[in-house]
């Protein structure tokens, strides 16, 4: 197993596993335009990104600033209607400012659709060249972050491909590298639990609140984070999945308690808290997986352990995504999508400390340029929605 | 090739690990006990008769209660049991505000 790997060396120290221009639509009016432009190059490093909404928000904007500055991220066209509130000005000083070739397409400042895709296309065409000569520098594990979401779970996740992630999320973490898991959601009912694991007691106090403050939150909006699927797949009640979410976290020590765009301050494993603070403004704190997998990427994520015993198909922009199929059934109908075949735990063919090596050997070897199986398939999911959020608190983050 | 799987010793559900037929029997602490339905893999069944009220014991944790008596070797699922904290949605079941 290879150990050590070239990395894209960023003008801030960061190393990404990819080398990506993002075209980045600013609002749904924009979003044509952007596509026309990143499908002239499609199965080059070229994807697609943005935000809907016309409205300004604070979290939106964080995270499309993260994002744009993503160690996977080489250079950024922003594309813009122009009469849109996202601020644009500050955006594009922030992506010049870390180092990366940036430039704006205001579609009513050059006249139109065409205009806007041919003169957009230009400027991607010229920096993939420029892109491809970044600095690589190597890179080992202590160097890399990786996060977890379980996605069209059924009862075989919590059973095989959740705990084989935990497992390979322990060795990740003694190597000295970030792990995060989250969807605090998914915790309800074990808050006691997760909170003994926090490195200090404060730690533990806002482990436990973040799950409080997530019960309210779905109590209020009268659903649990559980899909039909869920059900359809033996999972009765969302106790019952968050004991099989839970385990993806693995057993080391709770460093840290981040929110979305926070970047974790050294090594260790972290829960991500995706749950909106406050009164709920904009409805449900995730409409599907895809926001979470987002979140993640824009805390540093270079690549996601993605569980699904249903069978989901996603993958992402940025950063890649391992799936890992827990349903042996599953994997066996949908094997196409499927990086890695944990069902057979069930069967006593393999066990969980092998799939967990397996998964593990996986991350080298993406990490390395293998491409996974969504993104063989071109897979690029994206979803940024409107949320609310206070900064962590300073327990949070334990020195 | 076993069908059943018990993941914690506390528990009082076992887990189908291989589909199961109606009238099939399995072996449950010892006694055959035929099971009432085919039963997809992953869902649970009463591996002890179970009490309306009783807690339901997977993972060696609650994760809900009865809303049913259920016999040994029954299906458990949302026809007998409950969330203690959140109601289940179910594309059947529609929304609470259709639901007269």
């Amino acid at each position: 197993m290879q150990m050590e790997w070239k990395g894209y060396l960023r003008k801030d120290g960061r190393k990404g596993i990819r080398n990506y221009i993002v075209v980045v639509y600013l609002v749904e009016c924009a979003h044509h335009v952007a596509r026309e432009i990143s499908q002239q190059f499609k199965g080059e490093s070229v994807q697609l990104i943005g935000f809907a909404g016309c409205y300004p928000n604070a979290y939106a904007d964080r995270i499309m600033n993260a994002l744009c500055v993503h160690p996977n991220v080489g250079g950024v066209l922003l594309v813009s209607l122009g009469c849109e509130s996202f601020n644009r000005k500050r955006l594009e000083e922030n992506i010049a400012a870390s180092g990366r070739p940036v430039h704006t397409v205001g579609i009513q400042d050059i006249g139109g659709t065409k205009k806007a895709i041919e003169s957009g296309t230009a400027w991607v065409k010229k920096n993939i060249k420029i892109i491809a000569e970044v600095p690589s520098a190597p890179m080992a594990i202590h160097e890399l972050m990786v996060g977890t979401v379980c996605g069209g779970s059924d009862a075989t996740s919590g059973m095989t491909a959740n705990p084989a992630v935990g497992r390979a999320f322990n060795k990740l973490v003694a190597e000295n590298g970030i792990a995060i898991f989250e969807e605090t959601g998914e915790m309800i009912g074990l808050e006691n639990i997760m909170s003994s694991r926090a490195v200090t007691p404060e730690l533990a106090i806002e482990l436990r609140k973040s799950v409080e403050k997530a019960a309210r939150y779905y109590t209020l909006m009268g659903h649990g984070s559980f899909a039909p699927g869920n059900a359809d797949g033996g999972l009765t009640t969302i106790e019952e999945k968050s004991m099989g979410a839970y385990c993806k976290s693995g057993d080391s020590p709770i460093s840290g308690l981040i929110k979305p765009g926070d970047r974790p301050h050294k090594p260790g494993l972290y829960l991500m808290d995706v749950v909106p603070d406050g009164d709920p403004k904009f409805g449900f704190p995730n409409i599907n997986d895809s926001v979470e997998i987002v979140e993640m990427i824009a805390s540093g994520c270079h690549m996601i352990l993605f569980t699904t015993g249903r069978g989901s198909v996603v993958g992402s922009a940025i950063s890649p995504v391992i799936k890992i199929c827990a349903n042996p059934q599953t994997y066996r109908h949908m094997q196409d999508d499927m990086d890695i075949n944990a069902g057979d735990i069930l069967y006593g063919t393999t066990t969980i400390d092998e799939v967990g090596d397996k998964i593990y050997e996986r991350i080298l070897e993406v990490a390395d340029g293998e491409q996974t199986c969504s993104e063989q398939l071109g897979h690029q999911e994206f979803v940024l929605t409107y949320k609310t959020f206070t900064p962590i608190g300073p327990a949070c983050l334990p020195a | 090739m076993q069908k059943l799987i018990k993941l914690h010793p506390d528990d009082n559900v076992q887990i189908v690990v291989e589909e199961t037929k109606a009238g099939e029997l399995v072996m449950i602490n010892g006694t055959v006990v035929s099971i009432d339905k085919a039963i997809q893999i992953g869902h649970k069944i009463a591996e002890q008769p179970i009490a309306n009220g009783q807690k339901i014991i997977k993972y060696g944790v609650p994760i809900g209660s009865a809303t049913a008596d259920i016999a040994i070797g029954a299906h458990i699922h949302l026809h007998n049991m409950k969330s203690d904290y959140i109601p289940t949605y179910t594309v059947e079941g529609g929304f609470k505000e259709d639901v007269k």
